[in-house]
């Protein structure tokens, strides 16, 4: 039993090391056939819309939450515009929406995954205007309500709020990139094989080369999430962070 | 603060780590390489719209991630700053 867990994460390992070309986690400008562009785009405007009016709720509630959301912006913007080497040999990043998340619940995330995703597209012709509603539904929708679940399910099953924090904002960030090949696989479809095949290509690239980033998006958010427990815990508490056991 | 640095520490191992096990790999992760993978699976698919703006050069998109990265950094130093002030006094 043992040794076959060794040999399977050793296997894993191995194949984590063959060498694949992998690109920007975004999908590039005009890179989506119009009517993707658009379907994706339709989809992902109402949770925004939602989302603004989630983000005013909260304020209105709670303001002395108004730092902890530019802290959650923040902290979005820093890890989005790392890119960092992983074991395939190529460079991605992080998407930093899991702090928010846990923070301001996931529609509020969708609201400013969505501004990180504009900057990147108008500012660093990373991502795009047309495929913005794309790249809004897997980072900014998809991923925040991922790490909403997982949060919620690992407090309800008894984890610690540190592991609870990780396991969300690691499969939040993971989440997002299998998204991103679904959306790709859906769009281009290969000759042989259809969806399944171009799915497989896709998430070989992107979710291989994410697994490290997204152990790394998880501890730094713990990081983040210690810090507040430590100097904000009204607030964590005010926005109900806690689970009822951990709130006493 | 001593699981904070050693937290950091394994976040900075998992960045450099990969640089050693692959060492001839280029690193890149352009957005030019999607276009080949697009490119193999429909050869005839034309990208029908373009970056309003595109960076000039490699160094001066860089400058922008830079400044992406500095601005959300400095955020977060301003809070930590701001909340550790405000806890002593409290």
């Amino acid at each position: 039993m043992k040794l076959s867990w060794w040999k399977c994460s050793y296997f894993l390992v191995a194949y984590l090391m063959v060498p694949k070309q992998a690109f920007a986690m975004h999908i590039m400008e005009g890179f989506l056939p119009i009517e993707w562009a658009i379907f994706w785009w339709v989809i992902s405007i109402p949770f925004i819309v939602l989302g603004l009016r989630s983000i005013r709720k909260t304020i209105e509630a709670n303001p002395e939450t108004k730092m902890m959301l530019g802290l959650s912006g923040a902290f979005a913007f820093v890890l989005s515009a790392l890119k960092i080497p992983s074991v395939t040999g190529s460079c991605s990043h992080p998407t930093g929406v899991g702090l928010g998340t846990v923070l301001f619940g996931p529609l509020a995330m969708s609201v400013i995954g969505t501004i990180v995703l504009l900057f990147q597209s108008l500012l660093l012709a990373h991502g795009g205007l047309t495929t913005l509603g794309a790249n809004a539904f897997s980072m900014a929708i998809v991923g925040p309500f991922i790490v909403y679940f997982v949060f919620k399910g690992a407090q309800k099953i008894g984890l610690s709020f540190s592991l609870a924090v990780f396991f969300a904002a690691m499969l939040g960030d993971l989440g997002t990139y299998v998204v991103t090949s679904v959306q790709l696989a859906l769009a281009f479809p290969s000759e042989v094989g259809g969806f399944a095949a171009s799915f497989t290509k896709f998430a070989g690239i992107f979710a291989l080369t994410q697994i490290p980033l997204a152990i790394s998006e998880g501890i730094l958010t713990v990081i983040v999430m210690n810090f507040l427990k430590k100097y904000n815990i009204s607030e964590l508490k005010a926005l109900r962070v806690f689970s009822a056991k951990e709130a006493h | 603060m001593k699981r904070t640095l050693l937290l950091l520490a394994i976040v900075v191992l998992l960045a450099i780590i990969p640089l050693f096990i692959q060492k001839g790999a280029e690193f890149g992760g352009a957005d030019g390489e999607a276009e080949a993978a697009i490119g193999e699976i429909n050869k005839d698919y034309e990208p029908w719209f373009e970056s309003l703006w595109e960076p000039p050069s490699g160094e001066i998109e860089s400058l922008l991630f830079v400044l992406q990265a500095a601005i959300g950094a400095g955020f977060i130093g301003y809070f930590i700053g701001y909340m550790r002030g405000k806890h002593k006094e409290g």
